[in-house]
This record gives C-alpha cells, structure tokens and sequence, in this order.
C-alpha cells in the first residue's frame, strides 16, 4: 500500500475514519470506533460475566484469578478514595479500566494489519475502491470515544452531587462556594464568581479526562504509523522500544482515567 | 479532532456496557470475594480453636496421666502395707500357733512324765513288794498286810 502511496496519502489513510456516510442527524458516524468499541466492550463483559458466573469462593482458577485480581485492585481504589454508598460507582470504574485498556491495546496491533483485512474484505465482498476502505482500530484515538465516556462521567458527577446534596443543596453550593463570605452583601456579590469557578471546575473535568486519554492514544498511534513509513529491516530499531513504552502508556492511561473517576465522583458526594 | 454522532453512539455502548457490569459481573465477583473472605477468617479462627482445644486436650490428658500415676502409686503403696500387714499377722499366727504346738507337746510331755513316774512308781512299788515279799518270805500275808502295802505304795 506504502508503495504506491506517498506518506502524506500514507498517514491520511490511517487517521481517516470509516464514516458511515448519510443524510440528516446520523451523518459522519464512526463505524470503525463504534464496532471495534463495541467488540471489544462485549470480550470485557463476555469474560468478566462468564467469570461471575461460575465464579467460587473456594480455590479459583487462573482466569478467575487474574479477573479477580483487577477486580480487587478497582475495588480498593474505590473503597480507599470513595467514601459514600454507590452500587454503581465499583462497576463503573471497572469497566472503564478494562474497556479502555483493551481500547488502547488495540495499538499493538500492527498498524496495517487491520486496514489490510478491512481493505480485502470491502474490496472482495463490497466491491470497495481500496483507496476508499478506511478503518481505525483505536477507538480511544477518537474524540468522540474519550468524550463520550467523559461527558458519562460528568453525568455521573453531576448526580452524585444531586444524590448526596439533594437539588437545592447542589444548587447552593454551585453559588456559595469556593469563596465564603460574611453578610448578605458578600454573599451576593460572590454568587457570580463561583458560579463561574465552578463552572471551570465541572467543565474541566471531563474536558481533561477526553482530552488526556485522546492525547497519548493518538500521539502513540501516529507515532506507530510513521514507524510504518521507515523501511521494513530498520522499523523494529523505533518500533520495539515505541511498543515496549506503549505497554506503559496503555495500561497508565486506562488506569489514570479510572482513578481520575473514581476521585471526580469522591469529590462530588463531599462536601465543600 | 471531529465529533459527530459518534459521539452519542459510544455513550450509549458505555451505558450499556455499565449496566451490564453493574447487573451481571461485579454483584457476583465483589459477593464472591467477600464470601472468600469470611470463609478465610473462619479458618483461621477455626484453626486456632482447634489450636486451642488441641492445647487442653493435651493439658487434660496430662492431667489424667498424673492422677493415673498418683493413683497407682497409691495402690502399690496400699499393697505393699497390705502385704506387710499380712506377713507380720502371719508371723503372729505362726509364733502363737507354735507356742500352742509348743505347749501342747511339752502337756503331753509333762503327761507321759507323769504316767512313766506312775508306771515306774508302780512297779518300784512292785518291785519293793517283791523284794520285801522275798526278805520276809511267808511272814507277809497279803490280805493282812495290804493296809501297809498300800501305804508304802503311795510313799514310793
């Protein structure tokens, strides 16, 4: 493919989604994001339901073992920083860790395999142009995958503040804190000043969550791909040490948005 | 960077994959592992009082194994008395049964004494009378003169 692409043509393939193009409010959906998303959403819930299922407290088994072992480490997360009561906040933070892990594990992967199999199968079964099958296999490189699980978890935050708080008292606190002050005049004239702040805190949460994950997954792709463009008997000097380094940056960022969660919505059932 | 419906999309897939997390994986794994746990201290417990009991069991039996001794010290203690108890009666039945035997021969003796005194007195006396008879030839008439026979006798 690289031999009759210039790099440019190159990089542009592999950075274009496969849109699934269409008139009105379905336009431009990401097909590669959302099926690989997908896929790789149902092997998490596919082993860790099966594990559950025939799962025994008496000796486990190597898998139940290892499922046990991120479920333990995901629960002491939540049971050291969280201090409310929550069913869902445990299930939350595992399935973040897990899917985005496996999301972001989709980069070690060669960065033409997949468009190569996509690319023969749109052409032998769809009659594709091969210049025209796209295909992305890191759903985390996508904004609109980061976004979609931040803007969840701003959800979240938001009601878990409503839950711990009731309305009123999440409305009172968006106007009187973080700046307290004494008497009716100071009150009021603080009420815009930290309704702005926290306003900047709420919004920034999800934005630095998106942004962060959606920032090293793509950065580490596009850094696999122009390995790619480097002649086949030398791309292993940059590739190795890139992948080596990558199994840091996949299993970090699954876990640092995990935390991050998990502290977001600490800080939203507490108290200012 | 671009969003679009995508966007919606995975959120619904997250949603989803939430829920199902939430229903299905992690009630069991967290319940399990919990219960894993409850059933480790109960364990450990167990074990220590079985620790425990193995403990006053051998205190017990140690207990039960003085006393035994004890016991047979004093039943060897009891026999031994016993046993001396019936030499020393047995030695008295044996010293007062020979004095018997004792006393009885030396009777019996003393008894034959006296009647081999009789016999010979007896035949001394006889003997004295034959002798007399013989010195004094007819002049001693045995009816006339027994009343003095008789008398010597009994001197003899």
């Amino acid at each position: 493919m690289a031999e009759q692409q210039t790099s440019t043509e190159y990089i542009l393939h592999h950075l274009t989604h496969n849109r699934l193009h269409s008139e009105g409010a379905m336009a431009n959906f990401h097909l590669d994001t959302f099926w690989v998303g997908l896929i790789l959403g149902f092997i998490f819930v596919g082993i860790f339901g099966l594990v559950a299922r025939k799962a025994t407290d008496g000796v486990p088994g190597k898998l139940q073992n290892f499922v046990e072992l991120i479920v333990e480490m995901v629960d002491t997360h939540i049971k050291d920083t969280f201090h409310g009561k929550s069913k869902v906040i445990g299930p939350l933070a595992l399935t973040i860790f897990c899917w985005v892990f496996l999301m972001n594990a989709m980069d070690f992967f060669p960065v033409d395999l997949f468009p190569m199999i996509a690319q023969w199968v749109g052409v032998t079964f769809f009659g594709a142009d091969p210049h025209h099958v796209y295909l992305r296999v890191v759903p985390t490189a996508d904004v609109n995958q980061t976004f979609a699980m931040s803007l969840s978890v701003l959800v979240y935050i938001i009601g878990f503040s409503i839950k711990a708080k009731g309305l009123g008292g999440w409305i009172k606190e968006l106007f009187t804190a973080p700046f307290h002050a004494e008497g009716t005049v100071g009150k009021v004239a603080l009420l815009i000043p930290n309704f702005l702040f926290q306003l900047i805190e709420l919004i920034a949460k999800p934005i630095s969550l998106a942004l962060r994950l959606f920032g090293n997954m793509y950065a580490g792709e596009l850094l696999f791909i122009l390995i790619a463009l480097l002649p086949w008997w030398i791309n292993w000097v940059l590739g190795t040490p890139w992948a080596i380094f990558h199994v840091l940056v996949v299993t970090l960022q699954a876990y640092v948005f995990m935390v991050l969660t998990i502290v977001y919505l600490s800080m939203a059932v507490e108290d200012h | 960077m671009e969003f679009n419906t995508s966007l919606i999309g995975q959120v619904i897939t997250f949603a989803l994959l939430v829920w199902f997390t939430m229903k299905v994986v992690w009630p069991p794994l967290t319940g399990m592992m919990e219960k894993r746990a409850q059933r480790i201290a109960e364990g450990l417990s167990a074990a220590d009082r079985a620790r425990q009991d193995l403990a006053n069991a051998e205190k017990a039996s140690a207990d039960k194994l003085r006393e035994a001794k004890a016991s047979a010290a004093e039943l060897v203690a009891q026999a031994e008395k016993r046993a001396n108890q019936i030499i020393d009666e047995a030695k008295e039945k044996a010293k007062v049964e020979g004095e018997r035997i004792t006393a009885g021969a030396q009777a019996e003796i003393t008894q034959q004494l006296e009647q081999a005194r009789g016999v010979l007195r007896q035949q001394v006396a006889s003997l004295a009378l034959a002798g007399a008879t013989k010195i004094l030839q007819r002049e001693i008439d045995a009816g006339k003169h027994a009343e003095l026979l008789e008398s010597i006798k009994a001197e003899l």
